[in-house]
């Protein structure tokens, strides 16, 4: 091979080990960064329940805003904070608890017992009391929260986002 | 596609002159003779930029204040996913960054690199040292745990025996009294906002005067020149590759330790500096009374002093390596003097800092309270109860002082007070509490061992022991082994562990008990990394026996006699 030829295809050699390593590099630490960054926490284990009311104090058909305190993970603390849901009683063995916020844009929303429906006051968005939408721009049903009786003790678990059309 | 290509960088080029401008920097001559001796500048570089990534990660996930910092560190190492490789790449990156430039710094030296006209290039390099020395000093304080607070505290004293400055710089450095939130504002504040700018232009300075003087030639150079791009930067880059898998395996490979949370009163624990000031530390040790100055004001500053006018100091024409045994020598005996001091540093450690938990000479108050108790300090931080009450009297709050009040009562009737205020106490405006039963009575058997007296104490109870005692309560523990007198004894008592086992010994056995006896009656149990972390640091924070607890009792009785 000529000279020329041998210190072409050095430079080349060159170029890749450059290129190739730097590359590499960019690599491991881009990745492990964007992990970081995007992977969710480690979900602490507890699932918590928590005694919002009771059933006595609820009356059939009539939404009621109960507040209780529950504890929010949050980042590395633990805070404990005031919640709300608004908490229907279907049946003597059946409550439905929604999340205290509309789910077009998270305004607070409140009950209507004129018109007897909720009504958000951002954006007019209305639900009837099984939390379909009736009217306004809200793209989909009240979220609701987990619910589960121990005898007369209402507990309520975390919010689920609703899914499916509005109405 | 490549005429795409090439359009798209004159389109640049014409408006910025990027391309001219990135082809100046790689196309410089630079001599003949340089090669892989001369790789150290770029990887320090390199290994800042490092420190600058994973240090601003770091920092999008923590609290900058103390008690927080240790807590939201903790949470970045065990709960984010890569938090630990993080941790470890800017830990092992600052040791890394002080070993290249200190092999950048004997590199230049032994050449002479540093002669006319080159003496401002050296200058600002010699303030490039002191700036990485100054990141490890700050950094050290950043977790805020036993280490970090410790070898501050040291740092701090040294710096107020400074001639005339000191009481400046103690004021400067908030540690006036004690190390606290200000020292940890101001060190945070040095090691994030003020250092990392003035490093960066400093760097871009050191750069610029590097390429205006051009590369220092060995001696004997013909004056036949190469270009930097693709020979030097080819060296350059597999230097900087191979710091790079060093560091990688460093912070995948070895556990950088986070101990307990800065606990002031410890007075068991001994503090050390990082390796790389284990020499000034054991310089330290060499002089007494009055002389101490001189280890620690007055060497160091001869020391930089003297690097700093080494170009002045050494004004002959450059010569080969081999001639040059003045600097051989002076690099020489530097290396044995900091390799034989910071071997005596080690060697002279005592090696106690795991066992010495639980073997105060003084026992805690917190630390003889049974767990259920403990547990309950617990759930009174969390329902955050000092909103409204005082433990003892003073400041208005609008419950009343519960070292005073609880004395009077039931368990049962503060559990049921708990869960309805007003139906016990009328025209009470207190929320009721949202805890299992088992939870409320932990709360009150806290209340209950309440007095006066010991309510500062058991205040101050450690997060680490009061949440071990939450998952020893939550997994009722109690049920078989006994802690400070309480609980049952089919297990063996807990008390004294730390005489007994190791760290590793207890977790494993929490885990998976039959890996130890098969026969073994105990259950597995599936805690978190966290929860068995703080598990085994209250059990070894039990005082031994008894014996040496009511010894303890006798000892606070007879030191509050005195005053």
């Amino acid at each position: 091979m000529s000279d020329e030829g041998n210190k072409a295809t050095r430079r080349t050699f060159l170029l890749m080990v450059i290129y190739g390593l730097w590359s590499l590099m960019g690599l491991a630490l881009a990745l492990p960064a964007a992990i970081y960054l995007l992977w969710p926490p480690r979900p602490r284990k507890e699932r918590e329940w928590v005694e919002a009311g009771s059933l006595a104090q609820l009356q059939p058909k009539t939404p009621e805003e109960l507040v209780f305190r529950r504890n929010r993970v949050d980042g590395w603390k633990i805070s404990s904070e005031k919640a709300t849901a608004w908490v229907v009683k279907t049946s003597d063995t059946e409550v439905i608890a929604f999340g205290p916020q509309c789910p077009h844009l998270g305004c607070a929303y409140h009950w209507d017992p004129q018109n007897q429906e909720f009504l958000c006051p951002c954006h007019a968005s209305t639900f009837s009391i099984d939390g379909r939408v009736t009217a306004g721009p809200a793209p989909r049903p009240l979220d609701r929260y987990e619910v589960k009786l121990e005898g007369d003790k209402l507990m309520l678990g975390p919010v689920h986002k609703s899914e499916g059309p509005p109405t | 596609m490549k005429a795409l290509k090439q359009t798209l960088i004159d389109w640049v080029e014409y408006r910025t002159g990027l391309e001219s401008a990135v082809k100046n920097f790689l196309y410089e001559e630079i001599p003949a003779s340089s090669g892989w001796h001369q790789v150290f500048g770029s990887v320090a570089v390199f290994l800042f930029l490092v420190q600058a990534f994973t240090g601003l990660l770091l920092t999008f996930n923590y609290a900058p204040t103390p008690g927080e910092a240790y807590n939201s560190l903790k949470y970045i190492v065990t709960e984010l996913t890569g938090g630990r490789l993080m941790r470890g790449l800017h830990h092992w990156g600052a040791s890394m960054m002080i070993v290249v430039v200190v092999l950048h710094m004997t590199q230049v030296f032994l050449f002479g690199a540093y002669k006319k006209p080159r003496e401002a290039t050296w200058m600002l390099g010699v303030m490039l040292l002191l700036l990485t020395l100054a990141y490890g000093l700050t950094g050290y304080l950043l977790p805020w745990d036993n280490r970090a607070y410790w070898g501050t505290v040291v740092t701090t004293q040294i710096a107020s025996q400074a001639p005339l400055l000191g009481p400046y710089l103690t004021r400067l450095l908030g540690s006036e009294g004690n190390i606290g939130v200000v020292t940890f504002a101001r060190f945070f504040a040095l090691h994030v906002l003020l250092l990392p700018p003035i490093t960066a232009f400093l760097i871009v300075l050191h750069i610029y005067l590097v390429r205006k003087h051009g590369v220092a030639p060995l001696p004997g150079d013909a004056g036949i020149t190469k270009k930097f791009f693709p020979e030097q930067v080819f060296k350059d880059t597999v230097a900087i590759f191979i710091a790079f898998v060093i560091l990688f395996v460093l912070a995948v490979a070895v556990k950088v330790p986070l101990e307990r949370l800065a606990d002031p009163t410890d007075t068991s624990y001994i503090p050390r500096p990082d390796w790389y000031f284990l020499f000034l530390f054991q310089t330290l040790k060499l002089f007494r009374g009055s002389a101490e100055v001189v280890g620690s004001i007055l060497l160091p500053t001869l020391a930089v002093v003297a690097l700093l006018l080494a170009p002045f100091l050494d004004r002959g024409t450059a010569k080969r390596l081999a001639k040059r045994t003045v600097a051989v020598g002076i690099v020489g005996l530097a290396a044995i003097g900091w390799t034989g001091l910071t071997v005596t540093a080690i060697v002279t450690t005592p090696k106690t800092s795991t066992m010495a938990e639980g073997e105060q000479t003084i026992i805690q108050d917190w630390q003889e309270l049974p767990p259920e108790a403990l547990a309950g300090i617990g759930y009174f931080r969390e329902e955050q109860c000092s909103t409204c009450h005082n433990l003892t009297e003073g400041g208005s709050k609008v419950g009343p002082a519960l070292a005073s009040t609880a004395i009077r009562r039931t368990p049962a009737w503060m559990i049921e007070h708990f869960k309805s205020p007003s139906q016990l106490v009328p025209g009470s405006s207190m929320p009721p509490i949202h805890l299992s039963d088992a939870q409320l009575a932990a709360l009150s058997a806290f209340l209950l061992k309440l007095t006066p007296k010991n309510s500062k104490a058991l205040e101050s109870a450690p997060p680490y022991a009061v949440e071990g005692a939450m998952t020893y309560q939550a997994n009722q523990c109690g049920t078989c082994h006994t802690v400070n007198g309480e609980g049952m004894k089919v297990g063996p008592s807990l008390n004294g562990l730390f005489k007994r086992r190791t760290k590793e010994w207890v977790e494993k056995q929490i885990r998976n008990p039959k890996s130890h006896s098969p026969d073994t009656i105990m259950p597995s149990y599936d805690l978190s990394p966290r929860e068995i972390d703080q598990l085994v640091s209250y059990l070894f924070s039990l005082p031994h026996t008894k014996s040496i607890s009511i010894a303890g009792i006798e000892m606070q009785r007879y030191l509050q006699g005195q005053d």
